[in-house]
């Protein structure tokens, strides 16, 4: 990855079922509402340190509702 | 009498009773995906059963042609089918029925049951301190789930034997029985009404109050949609939940290195249960084939019933690494134990709070398990698998 990357997280809303593995993994990046669906934090920009917790949480959403953006 | 399948009655008569099946489905499931993905049975009305991930995946975002108002493949189904909504409720109904429940079930929510849920797990295993042997089904997984949902729902946990017996007659025996489920579905509906009666005169801080107090549209719903409900959550909350519990004790009692580990780092035990929820997944629904069309390239008719195998889907090699094997560190685990789409298993923060918790106090308690010699470990059929029976040594 290149130096000056920066990922970005998204939570694709109409795919989100509430699983909230995104939560568990990375409680820094998402957060739930009130119904337990998924967000993301900081408006989806992934801090330097945590990319690797971003992608796990892409990883482990059954519902492939966790979009990587690499800018 | 059933006997043994060969292949090919798998591929055009599958017998998900069958007592191997029962025992060890996965080399069948394995068999099935690779020479007939989308299996098919005659035998109740007609059922597929297909065992690709790509497959279960496609069948549960489709309500346009699978619809979940029977989700129990039975010889005799009832007619109409009993409603448990939000389960059973398709769209566009579904969606107001699940979204009032939601709240109730959030990890922040469930965070709240897990002290009792701990004190359960507690006091079971100060009854087995000093024994040389148990059942970890029988004497400390199936008495878990049972009281905490019957204190969220508001019943009395003295009747969990009544609710254990009655989902065993819906869920296993009444496949065969349709008197049975008949004669429990009964018994079902008086209980709760009664309940519900109760609440009307003297409301308290549990979920039938909640329900009686709920509105969808500015209508309070009505007393068959709260007992359907009270239904669902009081079966799914049971049965679901001891079987993984019971299949993660099995698993560390034949599984000497994971279960060290997990002793030794418990940290680890969430993301094990994880893995163990992807390996051993209990619960297999079903969907009614509603409009002619194809999966996986095999055309399904309608009127016929599809299986619904999450535990086969998480087994599918082509989707997981090394699917076979339990991995009990396996990082990407994109598992779909609690189903897919919009009917994501509702109580799924719930079960793995408790399947955790069950975990962590069985552990430090005895960290020196094993099955017992001899043991007979017997496995329930149907629509939840897990042990019933598992006869362990202790220490």
């Amino acid at each position: 990855m290149r130096d000056k990357t920066r990922l970005f997280a998204r939570i694709v809303g109409e795919r989100c079922q509430g699983h909230a593995r995104c939560v568990a993994i990375a409680p820094e990046l998402f957060e739930l509402d009130e119904l337990g669906n998924a967000h993301a934090r900081l408006h989806g920009l992934v801090p330097k340190g945590l990319e690797a917790k971003a992608w796990l949480a892409k990883a482990n959403c059954p519902e492939l509702a966790l979009d990587i953006l690499e800018q | 009498m059933r006997s043994s399948a060969t292949q090919s009655d798998l591929d055009n008569d599958f017998d998900h009773l069958d007592p191997s099946w029962i025992a060890d489905p996965f080399p069948i499931w394995d068999e099935m995906r690779q020479n007939c993905p989308v299996a098919h049975t005659d035998k109740f009305n007609g059922v597929y059963f297909p065992t690709r991930y790509e497959d279960v995946r496609a069948i549960a975002y489709d309500t346009e042609h699978f619809s979940s108002r029977r989700l129990v493949v039975q010889v005799e189904p009832m007619d109409p089918p009993l409603i448990f909504p939000p389960i059973t409720s398709d769209p566009p109904a579904h969606r107001a029925h699940r979204k009032l429940l939601l709240p109730l079930f959030t990890p922040d929510a469930i965070k709240r049951h897990e002290p009792h849920a701990r004190a359960v797990c507690q006091e079971l295993i100060g009854r087995l301190t000093g024994n040389q042997s148990c059942d970890g089904a029988a004497d400390y997984a199936r008495h878990i789930p049972v009281r905490i949902i019957a204190q969220m729902l508001g019943v009395p946990n003295q009747d969990a034997d009544l609710f254990r017996r009655w989902i065993r007659e819906l869920l296993e025996l009444g496949i065969t029985d349709p008197q049975m489920v008949a004669h429990a579905t009964e018994e079902m509906c008086d209980y709760f009404a009664h309940a519900v009666d109760k609440r009307r005169k003297a409301p308290a801080n549990d979920m039938i109050t909640f329900l009686l107090r709920a509105e969808i549209d500015g209508q309070p719903l009505s007393n068959e949609h709260i007992v359907g409900t009270l239904r669902l959550l009081l079966i799914a909350g049971i049965d679901t939940t001891w079987s993984a519990i019971g299949a993660c004790l099995w698993h560390l009692a034949t599984h000497a290195q994971d279960r060290h580990r997990l002793v030794s780092a418990r940290d680890l035990i969430p993301t094990a249960v994880e893995e163990f929820l992807r390996a051993y997944a209990p619960v297999t629904m079903a969907r009614e084939v509603i409009k002619e069309t194809k999966v996986g390239g095999c055309p399904v008719h309608p009127g016929q019933m599809v299986m619904l195998s999450f535990p086969a889907a998480n087994r599918d090699p082509s989707v997981f690494e090394h699917a076979d094997r339990v991995v009990i560190d396996r990082q990407n685990n994109g598992h779909v134990a609690f189903g897919l789409g919009i009917h994501r298993c509702i109580g799924s923060n719930l079960a793995r709070m408790e399947i955790v918790v069950a975990l962590q106090e069985w552990l430090a308690a005895f960290p020196q398990f094993e099955l017992a010699p001899d043991a007979v470990v017997t496995w329930s059929m149907g629509t939840t698998r897990g042990p019933q029976q598992l006869p362990l040594r202790l220490g």
